[in-house]
């Protein structure tokens, strides 16, 4: 048997880890257009940031590759799939045959169209480490960072180069902070602790133009505030990478349409990751959940079905852990929605918001205190009736005590 | 494997199985600088929950299949084939909490003071058998290989 993977992130790890517990001797090939080992995409900005070293940037040891058995094309990119000869084409020509293919793509930075905006080398998103690395040389403690785009990309961006540059702004055309995943008690206490930290903010507003031709000097925003500029981060958003895929004839809304074993519509093609849109679990729509870990379990879920292995895999639906400054977040599932009921609680920056829908929890924003926050990640994905619980969501103490008797003894016998 | 295990029954949640897991995790191995002079204070790894009629201490179940390890963005936190142990790489683990997010039994504890890592139980390798099992005044817990 004959894998092929395009992609070198969590998705393909999930995928090569996922195919050698079931297979050790078929051929595994890695094809990418990035030439570094694997390493972990979130660890961009701690890397700038100077709290994670180079050596501690890979996601899996530097024997990974030699240990799994897999051929490496690093630096290739895949320009073509036909799925009749079952081939990858890749820029320089060569072409890699496959029995199953894995589309693990991820996605790219949407830039919009700004007055001005060109091909400026001081102007860069913010997902690859080369990215990061070419930042890195224009970063001193004079040097001006304009970041447009509030989201979870853009914040992260400005946590890491607020300590190692000069000033950093932050333009955001919604009315806050990570507009997607919080809401307004859950942002404030987040654009106050970056502000502490020497972050300033131009919420509710756009960029209209940038100055000059060969380098950004300064960021104009629509009411004519200018702000001067060294470096230049757009972070508005990602557009999973799709067009190869959909030249093969692979249904793709914004992201490749994928059943709940990653299979797209084409034989033997699979898709995981950020390149997909899946079943969110807790809601049965399919959506992008462009997510560290959900990649790697689709990925492990894709080489499961790729080995027609019995796999025990719950699905994925949407959370996330973050933080800045030392102010964790962890969201998941819904925000809000039709007949939802919300719990919250909280006080002094720190708070916890519950969306219950018909007794079952489907979606959470805690901010400050996250402790134990995976017990109600299980009481979602395992859609457990919040009435046949001993405590209340909101409680100080809320635990594993919560539970009827038995279902716990079966918690504390695992 | 052998893993600990918790009967509630037993249980007194006197929280002395708190004071031997901090202790065992400290620098000092000292019961009394461990809790009061050591910097950084050195956390305990369990959970003891306390209620009306019954108590529980609660530690990492070492699953089969661990959330937090296919949760854990940086690869530091791994389980070893062989051993069946979930440990977690302090050196490349960066505090982003997401294995926090992901564990279904809220095993795993912050140590924001020991520079921002995930802390969890690691079974006392460095001991020979767990300081909680060890200490626990009413055999409440159980040092067991029931699989």
């Amino acid at each position: 048997m004959n894998y092929v993977i395009i992609g070198n992130s969590a998705a393909a790890v999930g995928c090569i880890e996922g195919l050698r517990k079931n297979d050790t001797k078929a051929s595994i090939t890695v094809i990418s257009d990035e030439v570094h080992h694997v390493y972990s995409r979130p660890l961009i900005s701690y890397y700038l940031a100077g709290t994670v070293t180079h050596e501690n940037m890979v996601y899996r040891k530097a024997d990974f590759y030699e240990k799994m058995n897999v051929k490496t094309m690093l630096g290739s990119k895949a320009t073509a799939i036909d799925a009749k000869k079952k081939a990858v084409t890749l820029e320089n020509g060569e072409t890699v045959g496959y029995d199953k293919l894995l589309i693990a793509t991820g996605s790219s930075a949407f830039v919009p169209p700004i007055d001005g905006l060109d091909k400026q080398n001081n102007v860069f998103t913010f997902l690859k480490y080369d990215s990061a690395l070419d930042i890195e040389k224009l970063i001193d403690k004079d040097a001006k960072v304009v970041i447009v785009g509030a989201g979870l990309i853009g914040l992260k961006a400005a946590e890491g180069l607020a300590p190692v540059s000069g000033s950093v702004h932050v333009v955001e055309m919604a009315d806050r902070v990570l507009p997607m995943i919080l809401d307004e008690q859950g942002a404030a206490p987040v654009q106050a602790k970056m502000q502490e930290n020497g972050v300033t903010f131009h919420l509710g507003i756009t960029a209209q133009k940038v100055v000059d031709k060969d380098r950004v000097e300064k960021v104009v925003l629509k009411d004519g505030t200018e702000i001067a500029c060294d470096v230049l981060v757009m972070a508005v958003g990602v557009r999973p990478n799709v067009a190869e895929a959909m030249a093969a004839g692979v249904k793709a809304n914004r992201g490749i349409l994928v059943d709940e074993n990653m299979r797209t519509n084409v034989d033997d093609i699979y898709a995981a990751g950020d390149v997909t849109e899946a079943v969110d679990v807790t809601t049965g729509e399919h959506k992008i959940m462009a997510l560290w870990p959900n990649a790697y379990l689709q990925g492990r879920a894709a080489a499961y079905d790729m080995c027609s292995a019995e796999h025990d895999f719950d699905g994925v639906f949407p959370m996330n852990a973050v933080g800045f400054f030392g102010l964790p977040i962890i969201t998941a599932g819904v925000q809000d929605g039709e007949d939802m009921q919300v719990l919250s609680t909280g006080e002094n920056g720190e708070s916890k918001r519950f969306i219950v829908k018909d007794d079952i929890l489907v979606g959470m924003i805690l901010v400050g205190d996250v402790d134990r926050a995976g017990i109600y990640t299980y009481l979602m994905s395992e859609k457990i009736p919040l009435s046949t619980l001993t405590k209340k969501l909101t409680d100080d103490d809320f635990g594993l005590m919560a539970f009827e008797e038995e279902q716990r003894n079966e918690r504390l016998s695992s | 494997m052998k893993k600990v295990y918790a009967d509630e029954k037993w249980c007194l949640g006197c929280g002395l199985c708190n004071v031997y897991c901090r202790t065992c995790h400290s620098e000092t191995n000292d019961i009394v600088k461990a809790h009061n002079f050591e910097e950084p204070r050195p956390k305990s790894r369990l959970h003891v929950e306390t209620g009306e009629k019954v108590n529980f201490a609660l530690q990492c179940r070492h699953c089969d299949d661990p959330k937090c390890v296919t949760a854990c963005i940086t690869g530091a936190m791994q389980k070893d084939p062989d051993t069946g142990l979930v440990t977690n790489d302090t050196d490349r683990c960066v505090g982003c909490w997401t294995c926090v997010l992901a564990c279904p039994f809220g095993a795993i504890v912050r140590d924001e003071d020991a520079g921002k890592v995930a802390a969890k139980c690691d079974l006392c390798v460095k001991s020979g058998e767990p300081e909680c099992v060890k200490h626990c005044p009413n055999n409440a817990l159980k040092f067991e290989d029931r699989e």
